[in-house]
C-alpha cells in the first residue's frame, strides 16, 4: 500500500507537470497577453514599461520557471481583471461547485444504478429496452440544451423552481439535475453491461444453486464484483461531470468555477483560466487515485505494485 | 501432435463455414449486402437511416428548404410552430427574433454539423493513430514519454480545453474545426497504443518478422490494418462527441458566429428568448439530439459489427 501511495504520488507530479507545460504555452502562446492588459491609448514605451512589471520580457522558458516555482506555493499571480490573486478567486468558486458536481453524481448514481440491474435482470425484456433507449436519449442530448428545456417546464411555465443563481437552496435542483441525467444515461449502460458479464459467472450461479435469495445474490455476490467496473467509468465521468458543469454552470448563471472559467476566458484573463485548467487537471487526477484506493477495498486481489 | 491436427482440422471446419456464409451475400451486389447487414439490426438500420438522412440535408439543403434561412421578415418575429403569412406561406417550426424561418434555419444549420463532425474526426483520427501506432509499436522510453502526454492531456476535460483554446485562439468555423481536430486525437492514441500492443504479440506478426519483412513494413501491413476497425468505431463515437462540443461552444459564443447558420447558435438566440419563445430553444435541440443519437446507434452498430468477438453479446 505505501509502494502503491509513493508510485502514485511520483506519477502525479510528472501529469502535472505536463498539465502544466501545455497548459502555459498553449496561453502563452496564443497571443501577446499585454495587449490585453494595456489600455488602447498606452504609448509604445508604456506598453513596455508594463511588460517588464509583469515580467513579459523574460525568455518564456524563464516565465514558466517562474510560474512553476510561484505555482508550487499557491501563487498563480493576480487576476488582470479583479486585481486580486487568482487562486483566491478559484477558491471562493469552488465550494459551489463541488455542491454541484456532489449533488449531480448523487442524483447520476440513484439513477443509473437500480436501473442498470433492472436492465441486467430483464435482459431482452421491453423494461430493458426502454431503459436502453432513455439512456441512448441521455447520452446524445446536450448537456446544456436539457437545462434550457428544464428552465422553459419548471421556470417558465409552471414557475416552480428559479432558473438562474443560487440565492436559495431550490436553485441547485435543475443544474444538478442537468447533468445527474446525463450522467444517469451514461452510468446505466456501463452498469447493465457489467451486471451482465457479472451474471454468468461461476460464483452467481453457485449462489443460486445454494438455494440463496434472489437479493442476496445481486446484492452480495453479482453487484459487489460489477461495482470495478462501474466505478471505474464512474471516475472517467467525473471529468465528463466537470466538463459538462462549465457549460451548465454558464446557462445557470451558477457561481462556480465553470462559470469563472467562462467569464475569464472571454476577456482573455489569462492568469485566471491558467490556475483554473490546473485545478480542474488536480481534481480529475485526484478523484481517479481516490478511486484506485476504492478498488483495494473492494477487491482485495488487485494488489498494487 | 494430435490435438494439433485436431485443432488444425476444427480450424478448416471454421475456415469452409466461414466461406459457406460469405457465399450467399457476395452474389448480391455491395449496397444490398450493406442493407442485408442492415436489416438484421435494428439499432444499426435506425443509426444509418438517421445519419444518411443529416447527410443528405446537409448536401441537398437549399434545394429543400421551404425558406430562405437567413430572411429576415419583421412581421413574422416571433411567431409560434405552424404560423402562416399573408402569402399563405407555411412556417412549420416557428420564427426567430428576427423572423427567420426556423425550419429552414435547422435545415442549413446540419451543413455545419456534418462538416464539424467529418472534417475534425478525420484530422483527430488521423493524428491519433499514427500517434498510438508510433508509441505502441516502437515500445519503451518513448511509449513512456508520448504516454505521459497523453495523460496529461486527458486529465484536462476535453471540452474544458477546447474552450480555452478557443478562447484565446479566437472563433470561426475553420478555427474551431481545427481546434477540434488537433485537441480530439488524444483518445485514440490510448485505444490504439492498447492494440498496438495486442496485435504485435499475434503469431502473424511473429511469422512475418521470421520472414525477414522491415519493421517498417510489419507496422504498415500487418499492425495498422488490424487496429484500423478500432479507429473506426472511435471515430464514429468522436463524431457524436464533436457535434455536440461544437453546438456547445457556439452556444456559448466561442464557437462558430454568425451570420454562419450552426444549432449551437440557434440555442444561444433561444435562450435569450426563453421567457416567450420555446420554440426557439426545443426544436434545434431536438435536431443535434436525433443527429447525435443515430451516429451513436451507427457507432454501437459498426462496434458489434466490426468486433466479431463482442457480437451477439449485449
Amino acid at each position: 500500500m505505501r509502494g502503491f501511495i509513493i508510485s502514485r504520488m511520483v506519477q502525479l507530479v510528472v501529469t502535472m507537470f505536463i498539465v502544466s507545460v501545455v497548459v502555459f504555452f498553449i496561453l502563452r502562446l496564443s497571443g501577446d497577453p499585454i495587449l490585453v492588459l494595456a489600455p488602447d491609448f498606452f504609448s509604445e514605451e508604456q506598453i513596455e514599461q508594463m511588460r517588464k512589471f509583469w515580467g513579459f520580457d523574460r525568455p518564456l522558458g524563464e516565465q514558466y520557471i517562474t510560474f512553476v516555482r510561484k505555482a508550487i506555493t499557491g501563487d498563480f499571480g493576480k487576476s488582470y481583471l479583479a486585481k486580486r490573486p487568482a487562486m483566491e478567486l478559484i477558491i471562493e468558486r469552488l465550494g459551489y461547485s463541488w455542491l454541484l458536481a456532489a449533488a449531480s453524481a448523487a442524483i447520476g448514481l440513484t439513477v443509473a444504478i437500480p436501473l442498470g440491474i433492472l436492465s441486467a435482470l430483464k435482459r431482452n425484456s421491453l423494461l430493458d429496452l426502454i431503459i436502453t433507449a432513455m439512456s441512448s436519449l441521455g447520452t446524445a442530448m446536450p448537456n446544456f440544451w436539457l437545462g434550457l428545456m428544464l428552465i422553459i417546464i419548471f421556470s417558465v411555465h409552471l414557475r416552480l423552481l428559479p432558473a438562474f443563481g443560487a440565492l436559495e437552496p431550490k436553485a441547485i435542483i435543475l443544474p444538478s439535475v442537468t447533468l445527474g441525467v446525463g450522467m444517469a444515461a451514461r452510468l446505466s449502460r456501463m452498469t447493465r453491461s457489467a451486471m451482465l458479464e457479472v451474471l454468468n459467472q461461476d460464483y452467481v450461479r453457485t449462489a443460486r444453486s445454494k438455494g440463496l435469495m434472489q437479493k442476496t445474490v445481486i446484492m452480495r455476490h453479482a453487484l459487489r464484483n460489477a461495482l470495478i467496473p462501474i466505478i471505474t467509468v464512474f471516475g472517467l465521468q467525473l471529468g465528463w461531470l466537470l466538463g459538462g458543469s462549465v457549460v451548465v454552470e454558464s446557462v445557470f448563471s451558477w457561481p462556480g468555477l465553470g462559470r469563472l472559467m467562462i467569464d475569464s476566458i472571454s476577456v482573455r484573463d489569462n492568469t485566471v483560466v491558467q490556475a483554473g485548467l490546473l485545478f480542474y487537471a488536480l481534481s480529475f487526477i485526484l478523484i481517479n487515485y481516490a478511486i484506485d484506493v476504492i478498488y483495494i477495498i473492494l477487491d482485495p486481489r488487485i494488489k498494487f505494485q | 501432435m494430435e490435438s494439433q491436427s485436431n485443432q488444425l482440422s476444427q480450424a478448416a471446419t471454421i475456415a469452409e463455414r466461414r466461406a459457406e456464409t460469405a457465399v450467399l451475400p457476395a452474389r448480391r451486389s455491395a449496397p444490398l449486402r450493406i442493407l442485408a447487414i442492415l436489416a438484421q439490426s435494428p439499432v444499426g438500420f435506425a443509426g444509418s437511416l438517421i445519419v444518411t438522412a443529416v447527410v443528405v440535408l446537409a448536401f441537398i439543403g437549399p434545394v429543400i428548404s421551404p425558406h430562405d434561412p437567413l430572411n429576415r421578415n419583421i412581421r413574422a418575429r416571433f411567431k409560434p410552430p405552424g404560423f402562416v403569412d399573408e402569402s399563405g406561406a407555411l412556417y412549420s417550426l416557428g420564427n426567430d427574433q428576427l423572423g427567420r424561418d426556423i425550419l429552414s434555419r435547422i435545415i442549413a444549420g446540419s451543413r455545419v454539423s456534418v462538416l464539424v463532425g467529418v472534417v475534425s474526426v478525420l484530422i483527430s483520427g488521423t493524428i491519433g493513430v499514427i500517434y498510438g501506432l508510433i508509441s505502441g509499436f516502437v515500445g519503451g522510453i518513448v511509449d513512456t514519454v508520448l504516454m505521459r502526454i497523453v495523460d496529461g492531456l486527458l486529465a484536462i476535460p476535453f471540452i474544458i480545453l477546447v474552450i480555452a483554446i478557443s478562447g484565446v485562439v479566437g472563433a470561426g468555423l475553420s478555427t474551431l474545426i481545427l481546434i477540434l481536430g488537433f485537441t480530439g486525437w488524444i483518445t485514440y492514441a490510448r485505444v490504439i497504443r492498447g492494440e498496438v500492443l495486442k496485435v504485435r504479440e499475434m503469431e502473424y506478426v511473429i511469422a512475418a518478422y521470421a520472414l525477414g519483412q522491415s519493421r517498417r513494413k510489419v507496422m504498415l501491413i500487418h499492425i495498422l490494418p488490424n487496429v484500423v476497425s478500432s479507429a473506426i468505431v472511435l471515430a464514429a463515437v468522436q463524431v457524436g462527441v464533436t457535434i455536440l462540443a461544437e453546438s456547445s461552444l457556439s452556444f456559448l459564443g466561442l464557437g462558430v458566429k454568425p451570420p454562419t447558420v450552426t444549432w449551437g447558435l440557434m440555442l444561444s438566440d433561444g435562450r435569450q428568448y426563453i421567457n416567450s419563445a420555446w420554440w426557439m430553444t426545443a426544436f434545434p435541440g431536438i435536431a443535434i439530439t436525433i443527429t447525435v443519437l443515430g451516429v451513436v446507434f451507427l457507432g454501437d452498430w459498426l462496434r458489434d459489427f466490426l468486433d466479431p468477438n463482442v457480437r451477439g453479446r449485449a
